[in-house]
């Protein structure tokens, strides 16, 4: 059935709170839509089932592939080990790779968090097109199983890499159905991608509540915002290379491919390719990294936005320089769309000056988040909590996995390092530091409003820091491997070269870190087993979600405190406090629009929002006139 | 709205400069043609939100030509806007619909029958066929399963 949706009463602070019933509530109360049980998971166009749908499927994924990663490390821990074949290990390495990027870590990001997250923060009753919204979740689930499905056929999964460099994913260098497996399941999760992506842009743009404006919105919203765009960006890109891809492989075009492409008529030699008749292993190179840099940001973003919604939170403060971080992530998204070919420095066809100056400017806007992520924490009330520990593991990690990529940006120190383990402790540091810490730090921080119970603290401290010190074990000897000259993508290794070592203690720290996730799921266990009710607004949070229920009731809201700014909940909870807002402030718009917009002058600066002196609310609307002028007919 | 259409068409004149940039230096065809439809992808929804924004302010077209209602900010770009601003029904959301799911599984079965066996297309195609007529026909009923 379809439900017509009332906007929510409005409420002010102070003012007893009055649920609103909808005429569909009636009869069956709030949680009652539709089919109930396995039917309610396959019908459902809510998007907070939906979204817990896809932080499901993309936990199972990565424990998947972290699994995968313990064999690649046992491979390595000793030099000529047969632990694995060859063809084994590179179907590992390859299916790691692209569980991790393709199916965990974005879809965790913009199909699970952003899902459940984005419409509680603008004050939405679910996402702009919930229909189309279950149809991503339902495509990416079907690439998730297509892909997996690659190890039950002959010939194994696919084993090119999370790249799949042409001409070595051709149909002569990678014969089989686990390619072609590999290649659909990322068509079909690129249309996922695409339409979470349309999604996430409109109800952004179209159903915030009244007052939010785009100002006032949380960080985490505008992040997924940009990465909105960023994925309509890359995605169309590489669903469309892959379709070519595969049209390669099986339609006899040649478009990546220079082998069959020889013409009898090339200057009287048969055997020489015709230069206009082949294709370039280099475009896809072009294609696959104009999505595969934007990519990283795709699943950097999001997390950026986690942590910048948690620091403030536990640093009781509010974010430190708002519009600073908005125009640091549009910079880093701009920028990360220019420089795509710092893949390709040692194609050697590539611009150098133009890719290697773009990349280095990367780190400006970055340093910008630092600096501001540090100024929130600057004389905070911290508190140490465990999504807030994830968050400070998170900003040493990708500290130190940043600094790395600003030197590789510099082509003479990539032209040394590339395809060495530096490159693989690189990118590790950023994308674990992004979507593994701060990840987690998102679990743990809104896992009390997804399910109205709490995480234990202890055990999720013990997580946390089994996790940190794997971490760090892990991958700080990879660096030095890459110095030393290992190879990345290699099953054995000289044992004579001294790397044996520091492969050992980076498989140490591995086993840690797979120790710590087994901690998670008995935390996850205890909690389900003996649940500790979290309440509304566990952590004192700012923004609009914990405002609402935890968990939400259907179309999330019932009432809404007044935005005023970008700290509707805590304004709401503490309204002696001095609100602070960056956006237009009432009377600085120059519309006037009538009597709604009943006398708010701002007669107290950026600071303030012209509450009446000594109104409890200090948030610019006279209580009295709140509670008379704002209750929406219902 | 401006908001909106402005980081829009930044996105638009970002692209275009790096665009020009990046073809009077390499000459590259796909790098080209990739930073041109990002760039398009800018321009084309910015300059409609644009376009709607000055309409909301009495603006005919862009800059000429005058409407005689002036609509004025959405509540949600107003900041001192109340629930009152945003009165009435806010949108028609589907509480449940099989049809994603079916949609979904018919191209999974697509996909399937391109990599396993074409005997999985038909299934795969009617899947779809059937989905899609099943959510055009959910839509014009008003959304009863």
């Amino acid at each position: 059935m379809t439900d017509v949706i009332d906007p929510p009463v409005i409420v002010a602070p102070g003012a007893p709170s009055v649920p609103v019933v909808h005429e569909h509530e009636e009869h069956h109360g709030p949680e009652e839509h539709g089919p109930s049980g396995i039917l309610k998971w396959l019908t459902t166009t809510d998007h907070k089932i939906i979204g817990l749908s896809y932080m499901i499927t993309s936990i199972v994924i990565f424990y998947l592939a972290g699994v995968m990663a313990l064999l690649i490390r046992v491979q390595l821990a000793t030099p000529a080990s047969s632990f694995v074949s060859f063809q084994q290990y590179n179907e590992l390495f390859t299916m790691h790779g692209s569980l991790m990027m393709y199916l965990f870590a974005g879809p965790f990001a913009f199909g699970g968090l952003a899902n459940y997250i984005v419409p509680l923060q603008v004050g939405a009753p679910d996402m702009a097109f919930p229909r189309l919204n279950a149809l991503s979740y339902w495509l990416y689930l079907g690439g998730s199983i297509t892909m997996l499905l690659g190890f039950f056929v002959a010939g194994g999964a696919a084993d090119f890499g999370w790249v799949a460099y042409a001409p070595l994913s051709s149909a002569t260098s990678s014969p089989g159905a686990g390619a072609d497996a590999w290649i659909m399941a990322l068509a079909l999760t690129g249309f996922s991608a695409i339409f979470t992506g349309v999604n996430l842009v409109a109800t952004i743009f179209y159903l915030r509540a009244p007052g939010m404006t785009m100002w006032r919105m949380p960080i985490f919203t505008w992040n997924m915002l940009v990465t909105g765009i960023l994925i309509l960006i890359a995605f169309p890109v590489l669903t469309a290379a892959l379709v070519m891809l595969f049209a390669d492989r099986h339609f006899g075009t040649h478009i990546y491919t220079v082998v069959g492409c020889h013409t009898t008529a090339f200057a009287g030699h048969p055997s020489v390719p015709d230069p206009n008749a082949c294709g370039s292993a280099v475009l896809w190179q072009n294609l696959f990294w104009f999505f595969g840099h934007p990519e990283v940001y795709i699943l950097a973003l999001p997390y950026f936005g986690i942590v910048t919604e948690i620091l403030p939170v536990f640093s009781r403060k509010p974010v430190f320089g708002y519009k600073g971080m908005v125009f640091a992530t549009m910079s880093i998204a701009a920028l990360s769309t220019g420089v795509w070919a710092h893949h390709m420095f040692t194609t050697g066809v590539v611009l150098l000056p133009f890719f290697s100056l773009l990349s280095l400017l990367i780190a400006v806007p970055t340093g910008i988040k630092f600096f501001n992520w540090i100024g929130t924490m600057w004389r905070g009330q911290l508190r140490f909590t465990t999504p807030m520990l994830f968050c400070i593991g998170f900003l040493l990690g990708f500290l130190m996995g940043g600094v790395t990529g600003v030197m590789l940006a510099a082509p003479p120190i990539d032209f040394f390092t590339h395809t060495t383990y530096f490159v693989v402790a690189h990118f590790h540091q950023v994308l674990f530091a992004t979507a593994v810490f701060a990840g987690f730090a998102g679990l743990y921080y809104w896992y009390p409003k997804m399910f109205g119970r709490m995480l234990r603290d202890n055990l999720g401290k013990w997580h946390f820091w089994i996790m940190f010190v794997g971490f760090w074990l892990c991958y700080m000897p990879q660096y030095i491997l890459g110095l030393k000259g290992m190879p990345r993508r290699v099953a054995v290794y000289p044992s004579n070269l001294g790397w044996q070592m520091y492969n050992d203690l980076s498989t140490v720290g591995a086993f840690l870190i797979g120790i710590s996730f087994a901690i998670l799921l008995w935390n996850l266990w205890i909690s389900w087993r003996r649940p500790v009710p979290a309440g509304n607004n566990p952590w004192d949070g700012h923004t609009l979600e914990w405002f609402t229920t935890s968990p939400p009731p259907h179309h999330n809201y019932t009432h809404l405190p007044p935005i005023r700014s970008e700290r509707p909940t805590w304004d709401y909870n503490h309204p002696d406090a001095l609100v602070i807002s960056h956006g237009r402030q009432p009377g600085e718009n120059g519309h006037s629009n009538g009597s709604s917009r009943n006398g708010h002058s701002n007669g107290s600066g950026r600071n303030g929002h012209g509450g009446a002196p000594g109104s409890p609310a200090g948030v610019g609307i006279p209580t009295g006139a709140a509670a008379e002028g704002e209750v929406a007919p219902t | 709205m401006k908001t909106e259409s402005l980081f829009l068409i930044g996105i638009g004149v970002f692209f275009a400069a790096i665009a020009a940039i990046y073809w009077f230096i390499s000459y590259e065809d796909g790098g080209g043609m990739m930073l041109l439809g990002s760039c398009l992808l800018g321009f084309l929804p910015g300059f409609y939100y644009f376009y709607w924004h000055r309409r909301f302010h009495g603006h005919k077209y862009f800059y000429w030509g005058k409407l005689d209602r002036v609509a004025g900010d959405r509540p949600e770009d107003h900041p001192d806007a109340t629930m009152e601003d945003g009165a009435g029904v806010i949108n028609s959301f589907p509480g449940s619909s099989i049809w994603p799911f079916t949609l979904g599984m018919g191209a999974f079965l697509l996909v399937l029958s391109l990599v396993f066996g074409t005997w999985f297309l038909p299934l795969g195609v009617s899947l779809m066929l059937f989905a899609l007529i099943g959510v055009t026909a959910e839509s014009r009923r008003g959304g009863h399963v």
